[in-house]
C-alpha cells in the first residue's frame, strides 16, 4: 500500500506486469475513488468552466464529456481534468485526488458570475473497467445499453442496482467505462464486477498499472509532465487548448507564448539497449543536458523502455538521438511519436 | 523458505559460501519487495569488492535497487543468464537466481552475518514497522 493523495492505494495486486497485460488483452478493474470531483450548478455553470478552463466546454452536447486543463493566470496547469455536461446547468468536474482542495479554491477564488460550486468528492466512489472484454463485462449489470455510449460520452443508469454516471472513458488507452456513484456501495459493486469478470480474465490492477498504461498511452500525469511550470502547448495539448474561444484565466499569457515561440516541447522517447530512463533522470543532447525524463519506465506491452521528456522544440524532432543518464552513464535512446501504443480498433 | 545454510543481510541480500567462494543472491523478501524484476545489472568478472560496497543494479518496473555485497572479496562468476531473464529473480532467487560468485577475502565476515532465523525475525519487524 502506498499513500497517493492522502489515500491508502494498493500499488499493485498480482503484479504490475500481469495487470498490464490483462488490461491491454483482457480487462482490469481499478478503485479510483480518490479521484476528485468538484460540481458547478446554476445559469453560470458554463461561464465558470468555460473562465477556468482552457478547452472549449461550450461545444459539448449534454451527456458528453472533454479533456481539459485548469489554468493559472500564467496559462499554465493547476490541474488537468474531465469535464462532463450533466446538462445546460451542470457540469461535474473530475481532477486529481492531490490537487481536490486547491483546485476548488481556485475555482472558488475565481468565480465572478455567482455560480454554485461544490467540492463533491467525498460523495462519490470511482471505479475503473477498462480493457477489450469491459463493456462485455459491464453489460450485464446494467439495463443501460452500453454499446451505443460513444467514446466521451456518458449517461446515468444502475449498475447493480445503484444509481451511477457511467462514462466511456479511462486513463489507460483501452476501451472501458469509468463509473460514479455513492461511496456507500463501493464493496457491492467491487467484489460483483471483480467476481462476473473472473471468467472473463478479469483482474484488480493497482496504482502501478495505471502508470504503465497510461504512460504506454502517451498520457500526461499531473506532478510530472504537466505542472505550475508547464503550458498546454509545451506539454503537446494544445489541442485542448482554445485560444479563439474567448478570454480564459491564463489566455494571454498562452497568446503571448504562441507568437513567441515555444522554448521547450514534450517529446517521446525509447531506450536504444535494456536500460530503463526513469523520472528524473537527465536527457543528454550532443553530449549536453537538454532537460528531464518527466515519466519513464518499461513499457510491458511494447516490451520496450520508454519515456517523455521536455526537450528544445529545435531537438525536438522524431528519430533524433538523444542520451539518458542512467546513473552516470549516459544510455542511447531516440525520440518516437506520441503516443507510444494505439489501440487496434 | 530461508535455507539455513545461508548467511543474510540487513540489505537482503543472501549469501551461501563453500570453501572459499561465496555464491550471492537477493532474498525471496526482497524480490517480493520490488515486484516484477525487469532489469539485472552485474559487475564484471575480476571485479574487487569490499564488503557493503555495491556491485550491482536490479530493477523492477517500479524501483531501482542497488545490490550490495555481503563479504569482500574478487568476482570469479556472474549469472549472466538473468540479463537475459531478469524474471528469473522471481520465481527462484534462492536457487538458479543467484547474482554473482564472490571468492572470499576475508572469511571471518561471515561470522558479522545473520542467520536464517536472525533474518526471519529481522523481515517480521520489518514488515511490522511497514504496516504501523
Amino acid at each position: 500500500m502506498v499513500n497517493f493523495g492522502g489515500w491508502e492505494m494498493p500499488l499493485e495486486y498480482s503484479g504490475i506486469l500481469s495487470e498490464h497485460e490483462a488490461v491491454r488483452t483482457r480487462a482490469g478493474l481499478f478503485d479510483v475513488s480518490h479521484m476528485g470531483e468538484i460540481e458547478i450548478r446554476g445559469p453560470q455553470a458554463l461561464d465558470l468552466v468555460e473562465w477556468v478552463t482552457c478547452n472549449r466546454a461550450a461545444k459539448l452536447a449534454v451527456g458528453q464529456a472533454l479533456y481539459s486543463g485548469l489554468m493559472t493566470e500564467r496559462g499554465t496547469f493547476l490541474d488537468d481534468l474531465l469535464v462532463h455536461k450533466i446538462s445546460d446547468t451542470h457540469y461535474l468536474l473530475c481532477v486529481n485526488a492531490s490537487n481536490q482542495d486547491r483546485d476548488f479554491d481556485h475555482i472558488v477564488s475565481q468565480n465572478k458570475c455567482e455560480a454554485e460550486v461544490e467540492n463533491a468528492g467525498p460523495r462519490y466512489s470511482q471505479l475503473a473497467i477498462q480493457g477489450p472484454r469491459a463493456k462485455q463485462i459491464l453489460q450485464p449489470f446494467t439495463p443501460v445499453a452500453l454499446d451505443p455510449i460513444r467514446y466521451y460520452h456518458f449517461v446515468f443508469g444502475k449498475v447493480a442496482g445503484v444509481a451511477c454516471l457511467i462514462a466511456r472513458t479511462g486513463y489507460t488507452g483501452e476501451d472501458g467505462f469509468e463509473i460514479y456513484f455513492d461511496p456507500e456501495f463501493s464493496d457491492r459493486l467491487w467484489n460483483k464486477l471483480l467476481q462476473a469478470g473472473e471468467p472473463f480474465g478479469l483482474i484488480p490492477c493497482g496504482l502501478g498499472a495505471r502508470n504503465t498504461l497510461r504512460l504506454e498511452a502517451g498520457m500526461c500525469l499531473y506532478g510530472h509532465e504537466i505542472d505550475e511550470t508547464t503550458t498546454p502547448f509545451e506539454a503537446g495539448l494544445g489541442w485542448i487548448c482554445k485560444l479563439d474561444k474567448g478570454r480564459f484565466l491564463g489566455s494571454a499569457s498562452l497568446v503571448e507564448q504562441v507568437q513567441a515561440g515555444l522554448r521547450r516541447q514534450l517529446a517521446g522517447f525509447e531506450m536504444l539497449d535494456r536500460r530503463i530512463g526513469r523520472d528524473g533522470y537527465p536527457v543528454l543532447i550532443a553530449g549536453q543536458q537538454a532537460g528531464r525524463v518527466t515519466s519513464g519506465g518499461p513499457a510491458p506491452f511494447l516490451k520496450k523502455n520508454i519515456g517523455m521528456a521536455y526537450v528544445p522544440p529545435a531537438s525536438s524532432s522524431v528519430g533524433a538521438e538523444v542520451e539518458i543518464g542512467v546513473r552516470g552513464q549516459a544510455a542511447p535512446a531516440r525520440l518516437v511519436a506520441l503516443p507510444f501504443y494505439k489501440r487496434p480498433r | 523458505m530461508y535455507p539455513s545454510d545461508y548467511r543474510y543481510t540487513k540489505d537482503h541480500e543472501w549469501i551461501k559460501v563453500e570453501g572459499s567462494t561465496g555464491t550471492v543472491g537477493i532474498t525471496d523478501y526482497a524480490q517480493h519487495e520490488l515486484g516484477d524484476v525487469v532489469f539485472v545489472e552485474l559487475p564484471r568478472v575480476g571485479a574487487q569488492l569490499k564488503s557493503g560496497e555495491s556491485f550491482g543494479t536490479v530493477e523492477s518496473v517500479k524501483a531501482v535497487s542497488e545490490i550490495f555485497t555481503p563479504v569482500s572479496g574478487e568476482i570469479t562468476e556472474i549469472n549472466s543468464a538473468l540479463v537475459d531473464s531478469p524474471e528469473k529473480l522471481n520465481l527462484d532467487p534462492h536457487g538458479s537466481a543467484w547474482l554473482v560468485k564472490i571468492r572470499l577475502s576475508d572469511p571471518q565476515e561471515v561470522a558479522h552475518l545473520m542467520d536464517a532465523a536472525a533474518y526471519q525475525a529481522y523481515i517480521a519487524a520489518q514488515a511490522k514497522e511497514h504496516s504501523a
